[in-house]
Formats: C-alpha cells, structure tokens, sequence
C-alpha cells in the first residue's frame, strides 16, 4: 500500500540530530520527531499554501523566517523551532489571528478542541493590545443540512475550501472578497450538501464551521472518546466514538453524541462519510434491553432458563423434523468473533444448511469512489473467511419466504436483520407458519414484536472485536458503552446455546 | 541629461508606427532578430539592466534563470502593466506616448527567450491606454512585424496586488490573484506552469534601445557600482514620476545613480516656497527619506542604507506642511484594502495598523500604541507571503523612525486626555464599521 520508502536524510532540528525521509516536509518530520509546530493551514491530504504563517522557523544560513510547511527536509539542515525569535513570530502571527476573532468562546462550540485556544495556551500567553471593535460579519449561517458557518471565528486558512475541491470536487465553497473583508462562503447557488461534508467540520481549526446536529449539545470536556469502526458500510472507516456517559441530563441522555474519523491511510485516509458521521443515533434508538418470551406467553425471562429453552426448541426440532428445516439469517453486521461462533452453532454442530447471510436487499445502499460501498454492513468479510458467501450459499428473501409456504420450515433463527420489515405484510403468515422463531439483535424493529423469542444482542458500540473490511483489513474496535440492560454479544448468545446443546440433556442450565 | 525613452516625447505623433519607424523604431528588433537569441541575452546582461518595476532584479539574470528551449518548449513573455503603485505613473506615460517601443522590446524578449506568445496584462483603469495598445499592436502585426509571436492584451480587474508577478500569473489564469510562493519561481512554471518572464512596461521599452546601442552603451550611462562598498552597479536611465508638493510634477528621466535632489529640482522644487519636510522615492511602499536625506543617488543599492528602497520611481514630495500621520495612515489604508488576504499577518496587521493610526488621528491614541505599531510592523515584515506584506510593516515604522516627533505630538498627555479612550471591549459602537453585508 505505502509507496517506496525513501532515502533518509539526516538534520538538526533544535540541536537534535534527526532522520526523516529525503523531501519531507519539516513540520512533518518534526512531527515525527516528537516537535510540535503550530499551524492552521496546513493539512497532510489538503495542501501546504502556507497562509496561516504559524509554522514558522529558523533555518541556518537563509535569510529570513521560514514556513516548515513548504519546507523539504534536506541532508545536514539545520533548523531552530524554539527559538526566542521563532517563539515571537508563533505568538504575533497568533495574535494576528486574534485580533478580528470574537472571543464568544463561553458559546462556542468548538471550546475545548479549538486550534486558537490551544494554541494560545502553548505558544501565544501574551497580554492582548487589541483595543479596536472586532469586525462583524455573518454569524450562525446554515450551509448545508449538517453544517453552519460564522464567518466571524474564521481564520481562513481555507482548508475547507481546499476540501471541497481536492476531495469531494464539489466546489460548495469559496473565499469571497479580499482582505480583511474576507469571508467565506457557498459558492452563488449552492448547499453545502454532499456526501462528506461532515468533515469540513473537522478540518476546520477553529468554531467556524460547526456540526449543526452536535451544536449546544454537550460541552466536548464531559466526552469519552474510544477508538472505534464505523459500522455503516464494508469500508470499515477508522473513528472515535464520543461519548456522553457522565451527562446523562445532556443531549436527551443520549450515549453516543458523535463519531470522529481516526486518521488510517490504508482504509479511510482522514475522511469519513456522512452517512456513518451522522448515522450514530440509532445506536440510541429502538433498543433491545430485555430478554422476552412472547409467545405463546408473554413473559421476561433469565439468560439461562432462556437460552436453556431455546437449546431446548432447537434441539427436539432438530431430533425430530431435521436441521433441513431450520433456517437461519444472518447478517454482516457480526463481527469475527460472532462469526466463528455462529459457524460453530449453526454449521458444525446443527449441520443447518438453509442459511440467508447476503446482503441483498436490505443491507444494500449508495456506492462511491471515494469511501463508501454498496454494502451496508460492516463485516460481510468476515463471514467469507470462514465460507460463508463461498463454499456456503446463501438464500434469497424470496426462496426462503417460498420454503415457509411450503412447510419446509420449521424454526427460524433470525440475527439482527429486521425479517418482517423485508417480507412485509407476508411476515407475520410466514412466522406463523414456523414453529419456532427466535430474534436476536439490538434492536426491535418490527421482527421483535412477532418473535417468539427476543434476545437482546450488544450494538458493536458495547462490546470489543473485530471486524474485516471489503479490502480484506481485520481491525478491532473497543467498547465505547455499557450494554443495556441485559444484553450480551452474539458469540455469547451462540456459545451459550451451542454449550446447552452438546450437554447432555438436563445437565446445563442448572448454574 | 541623457534621455533614452523619453527623448522623443516631444513628438505628437510618436505613438504612430510611421512616426516611430521614421525615427528608428523597429530596427533594433530586426538586428536582434538576425542575433542568437543567446547573443540578444548576453548584451541585455552586459547592460546591467534592472528591473524597473521595483525589484530591481537584473534583467539578463532573469532570463538566464529560464530553462533551456529542448527541456520546455512552449514559454511566455509577460509585460507587467499593472502599474498601481501610488505615486507611479511612468508606465502610463510611456504607453500612451510610445507604445511601439514597448512593443518592440517585447518582441524583442520573445525573441531573446524564444517564446512564440508576449502578453501585455494591462492594470484594468487604464482605459486610454489599452485603446492605444489595441491599436498599436494592429499596426505592428498590420505591418509585418510579429513574425511568429502573436502578442496578446488582457485587462487586469483592478486589484493593487496583481503588480505583483505571481498575483498576476494566477489572474492571468483566471484564479482570485493570490500571489504564490517560490519556489518554483515564475521563469521555471509560469503562466500555466510554464516558462513565463515577466517584465516591466519601461524594462521592455530599454530593450530596443540595448540592441540599438550595445549593452556597454547602455551600463556606461547608468550606476557603475562599487565592489568595495557592496553596491551592484544599475544600467542606463530611469524614469522616474514626481508628484506631491512640487511647482511641476510629471515625468522625468534621470541616469541611474543622479541625486534625488536634481530630480526635486528639475520638478520645480517644493510648492509655495515652502520648506521641504519628506520624500517618498519610489513610490507610497517604500519607506520614507527627511529633507537631510535627499543628496542620496538613484539607483537600486544606495537607497538601502537610507532604509529605503528606488522602487518603482514614484517621488512623492512633502512639504512641512504635511503631518506624517497622516500621511502614513492613508498609504496603511491603501495597504489594507488592497491587501489579497491569503496569509494572515498580512491581512489582519495592515487592517489593524490602519485602525489604530485612525485612532491616534481622531485623538484617541494612548503612549501603549506607539511601541504597539512598532511591535507589529515587525512582526508582519519577513513573515508574509509577498512584497506587499513586507511593505506593511515597514511602511508604518519607517515613518515613526524618521518622524516620531509628529507621532508624539499626536498621542494625548495622560494627565489630560484630549479624548475619552474608545469604548472598552464589550460595549460594541453603534456603526459597525466594515460589515460584510447582509446577504
């Protein structure tokens, strides 16, 4: 994936010898090397044009201060960042982007994370001279359906103007006028309104862009952050969670308040989309807690005298009509672990062959070239590298609903998918029809109310594993949450079934 | 005094092709043409020809910087016309009366570069002029003398900042004139990231006179130099714009190295009999000179140990009647409007300058500010993206070193103020000053 390494070349940064690969840019070596040198306009995958004037450093032998950013590292250079002179330089370009700023920090949602404050704390401390108005321009400007602009906060340092047109080359924004009067903008005609927008929020330094759904919401010091995967598509972008746990009066005591993307070259570079940025209220939403019996009598049950009945249906269903009728759907929602578990349950010891794993239709959704896939759940992957989608075949909605009618099946195991919301009106006859139907899942949606078990699984948020990208990329995510109420993770649920099954009859469930 | 370009502005019909063909016009660029281009290279070298649209880089080492024909093909002459510099007209002046000399020693560099395309971006208020040029660059190619060049004339929107080479390349492509950051510098990516030369109106015009005359000519009338004391040497003459407090402004043109005086004199000397207090040499970005200091030579080396710079030649008179900070107020004004606003220093410091010499006008300065504009200045010269950047902050403290009397005077004694101090922050005046309007 990476490109051929390069020469390394040897320099002195701070009187410190340093190697860095030939032509890298001295604020990325320094990076690389433990340094931090401020900057606003720069950005690894959004160019270097070295407006913000904050990187500045001394270099022996050239005349004047120069911008690390546009600065290749170079055999046996020697370059000064901490310097007295270097320092005043950070501290007045610093200034000079404070002295038009607003201050409105105590309602400015960026406090906390905010390029200026941060900056101001390490590299400015001076006492402000500024004894002019601010200027004003546009406040709380809507730009699009996830984003608001004041163009008062903003530093230009045009890195979401860059991001518009090196990334998604969609152009929304601009710089319009000149100077100090200086804004930016949409561009005459248009909406910040494509499918990353998210992260021109991100790229933004300071509270000039903010995230409309996230604004006012909770202060971003109460957050937990867990580095996590998005789980909206096969791409499997790298993010962190963030967290509201010790709020709960904040946000509608919703847990999950936001996602950040984590910088990986290999799967998502910097990015990630809006779907997944934005889709992370369902985690909150609808949510499986407790474990039911519904039918043929309503009743909350225990994990063991639960799992034990169920063991317990499959089982005599299995001994007396045969595995053939048992149909099992599956979703690549699961992660490697609840996979293997799944494999070892449903394939090697039920020997169940009526398997519905592929994502057609209902996990499907909108492709492009930059990151996001046609399959919308995140581990389909994972499922392959033990046969699933190869040696194992999956059924359509369709064949399966047609082996119900005709009385082929007599237990359905339904993981995760909301099995009624794709048959429709047919599901509640087809259900019917089975014997036995168990939903496991984190969510209800409509399957839960028809099922006559309804074990509630954790959400990829609550529990720690992996998940294998379309590209082949295993990576783990953490557990960002507690599970609700008395949810497991699905390979507890499968391994908790398969140890009732292979015990002798009577013997487990006696805990 | 020896006049190069302006020797035969007394002639009306000058800007004519048949005028100037009579006096001599466009047989330099044949001689040139029967040269190497090399050849043309060397005697521009020979020269010492310098910029003259305020760098004062050399001309022949400017285009030795231009990388050879087999490696890049296709390469650019650009003429810089947007002259907007205040106090400079000279460029305006030489289109309107000579526009075929300008011409010529366009072809003349096309030739020298081996560019098949010369650009004239002409500054956008300078209406009569691109009339002139349309018109004489139909007669030149009506006439035969393009050869293989084809010389195009663009229109610049109005903007100070595309005097500026790089602002002018990237407005030449259509982008918002933001200057770029050599390097690569323009003679190795350009206009369209090719070759591209850039050269003034009056550099262009000498050309002719150079292949007419041989480059020894041209170095003899001008500044020889002096090793010794690290001064390189300026080529031939200068036309230099006065304006100001003087009995005649208008054009002149001077050999490199005469004393500012002379000029100051040939212009009539000081308006009114009055006494002379400041000159600005080169234009209103270069720092200013005391009446003490007008014995310094013209030419691009002296002026630096006055800590100042030749320019563009703009001589700006000041009589004592003048108050300095005012004066410094309306060129930071000028900066900050025209200022591109691509890096921040820049964008912020000249805006901020302005606003807080406007306070000190108005009587509200306090002792903290003097010091304060001092800091600043210094803080925005060397940290920019460009020249105008730099000019910000030498402007301000260039005007408080030669004349900080007038600052003092201006700055209210604590004891009694003449002026409540403006409102602490917090409570916003009423106006709000340079609001972007409300869409």
């Amino acid at each position: 994936m990476s490109p051929e390494p390069k020469k390394l070349v040897k320099f002195k940064l701070n009187g410190q010898d340093v190697e860095a690969p030939e032509g890298q840019l001295v604020i990325d070596a320094a990076k690389g090397a433990g340094v931090e040198i401020p900057h606003y306009c720069y950005h690894p995958a959004l160019g270097n044009p070295g407006n913000c004037r904050l990187c500045i450093v001394e270099v022996k032998g050239a005349p004047k201060p120069m911008v690390s950013c546009r600065l290749p590292v170079k055999e046996g250079m020697e370059v000064t960042s901490d310097s007295e002179a270097v320092k005043r330089a950070q501290a007045s370009s610093l200034e000079l982007h404070l002295v038009n700023h607003p201050l409105d920090c105590p309602v400015c949602d960026q406090a906390g994370e905010c390029g200026l404050q941060d900056y101001y704390m390490k590299f400015g401390k001076y006492e402000s001279q500024v004894r002019e108005d601010k200027l004003h321009k546009r406040k709380r400007t809507e730009i699009g359906p996830h984003v608001m602009l004041d163009q008062e906060r903003c530093v230009l340092c045009t890195r979401c103007t860059r991001f518009t047109e090196k990334i998604t080359k969609t152009h929304e924004l601009g710089i319009f006028g000149r100077g100090h009067k200086e804004y930016i903008d949409l561009a005459p005609g248009k909406r910040l309104d494509n499918a990353y927008s998210g992260n021109t929020i991100d790229v933004c330094p300071v509270g000039a862009l903010t995230d409309k759904d996230f604004r006012f919401k909770v202060r971003v010091w109460y957050l937990d952050k867990t580095a996590s995967i998005c789980g909206d598509c096969a791409r499997g972008c790298n993010i962190n969670v963030h967290t509201n746990t010790k709020r709960p009066w904040h946000y509608e005591g919703r847990r999950v308040v936001r996602y950040k993307p984590r910088y990986n070259e290999a799967v998502n570079g910097h990015w990630i989309c809006d779907d997944g940025r934005f889709g992370f209220k369902k985690y909150d939403e609808d949510r499986l807690g407790r474990l039911m019996q519904l039918q043929p009598m309503r009743r909350e049950l225990a994990w063991d005298p639960a799992l034990a009945e169920v063991a317990t249906a499959l089982r005599e269903g299995v001994d007396t009509k045969g595995a053939d009728g048992l149909a099992v759907i599956a979703s690549g929602a699961l992660s490697n672990e609840d996979w293997a578990a799944f494999h070892k349950l449903f394939v090697e010891q039920l020997k169940v062959t009526r398997l519905l794993f592929a994502p057609e239709p209902d996990q499907l959704g909108v492709e492009d070239e930059l990151l996001r896939r046609k399959e919308k759940v995140p581990n389909l992957m994972g499922g392959q590298a033990l046969g699933f989608g190869k040696t194992i075949a999956s059924l359509s909605w369709d064949q399966l609903a047609a082996d119900i009618e005709a009385g082929k099946v007599w237990g359905l195991y339904i993981v995760e998918r909301d099995a009624a919301k794709v048959w429709g009106a047919r599901a509640k006859a087809l259900f019917e029809k089975c014997g036995v139907v168990v939903f496991q899942g984190p969510w209800k949606g409509t399957t839960g109310d028809l099922a006559h078990f309804r074990l509630p699984a954790t959400c990829h948020l609550e529990e720690e594993g992996h998940f294998t990208n379309f590209q082949g990329v295993v990576q783990p995510y953490y557990k960002a949450l507690e599970p609700l109420g008395v949810a497991r993770p699905d390979w507890q649920i499968f391994d908790g079934l398969r140890a009732r099954l292979s015990a002798p009859r009577g013997k487990v469930g006696a805990r | 005094m020896t006049k190069i370009l302006t020797q035969h502005f007394d002639n009306p019909k000058y800007h004519e092709l048949e005028t100037y063909r009579s006096l001599g016009g466009y047989e330099a660029l044949a001689k040139a043409r029967n040269m190497t281009p090399q050849a043309v290279a060397d005697e521009v070298k020979k020269s010492n020809l310098r910029g003259l649209g305020g760098a004062g880089f050399p001309t022949g080492m400017k285009w030795g910087t231009v990388p050879p024909v087999e490696k890049a093909p296709e390469r650019f002459v650009v003429t810089n016309a947007d002259e907007s510099e205040p106090g400079c007209f000279k460029d305006r002046v030489l289109m309107t009366l000579a526009p075929h000399q300008m011409i010529e020693g366009l072809l003349i560099a096309c030739h020298a570069i081996q560019a098949k395309w010369g650009f004239i971006f002409i500054r956008g208020e300078y209406a009569d002029q691109y009339d002139v040029l349309k018109k004489a660059i139909a007669e030149m190619e009506a006439a035969g003398l393009s050869g293989d060049v084809k010389v195009r004339l663009m229109r610049g929107a109005g903007a100070y900042i595309c005097g500026l080479d790089t602002a002018l390349l990237e407005t030449m492509e259509g982008k918002k004139a933001w200057p770029r950051q050599p390097p690569p510098f323009p003679t190795v990516a350009g206009l369209m990231a090719k070759p591209t030369v850039v050269n003034n109106v009056e550099t262009l015009s000498m050309l002719p006179h150079i292949v007419a005359n041989g480059g020894q000519w041209f170095a003899d009338i001008g500044f020889k130099g002096d090793p010794e004391k690290k001064l390189n040497p300026s080529g031939g003459t200068a036309v230099f714009s006065i304006s100001g407090d003087v009995e005649k402004p208008g054009v002149y043109e001077f050999p490199m190295g005469t004393p500012l005086k002379t000029a100051i004199e040939a212009a009539g000397g000081v308006k009114g009999g009055r006494k002379l207090k400041c000159v600005i040499p080169g234009g209103t970005s270069t720092p200013p000179l005391t009446a003490e200091e007008v014995g310094m030579s013209m030419d691009f080396d002296h002026p630096r140990a006055f800590g100042t710079f030749l320019g563009a030649g703009g001589i700006v008179v000041l009589d004592e009647t003048r108050d300095m900070v005012e004066v410094a107020h309306n060129i930071e004004r000028f900066l900050a409007h025209e200022s591109c606003g691509q890096c921040t220093p820049c964008r912020e410091g000249s805006e901020w300058t302005t606003r807080i010499l406007e306070r000190i006008m108005e009587g509200g300065g306090v002792e903290a500010d003097l010091p304060n504009l001092q800091r600043v200045g210094e803080n925005i010269t060397g940290k920019v993206i460009c020249a105008l950047g730099d000019t910000v902050g030498v402007v301000v403290r260039g005007y408080m070193k030669k004349f900080p009397d007038d600052f003092k005077k201006r700055i209210p004694t604590p004891t009694a103020p003449a002026n409540p101090l403006p409102a602490a922050a917090g409570a916003q005046s009423a106006e709000r000053r340079d609001a972007i309007p409300q869409k």
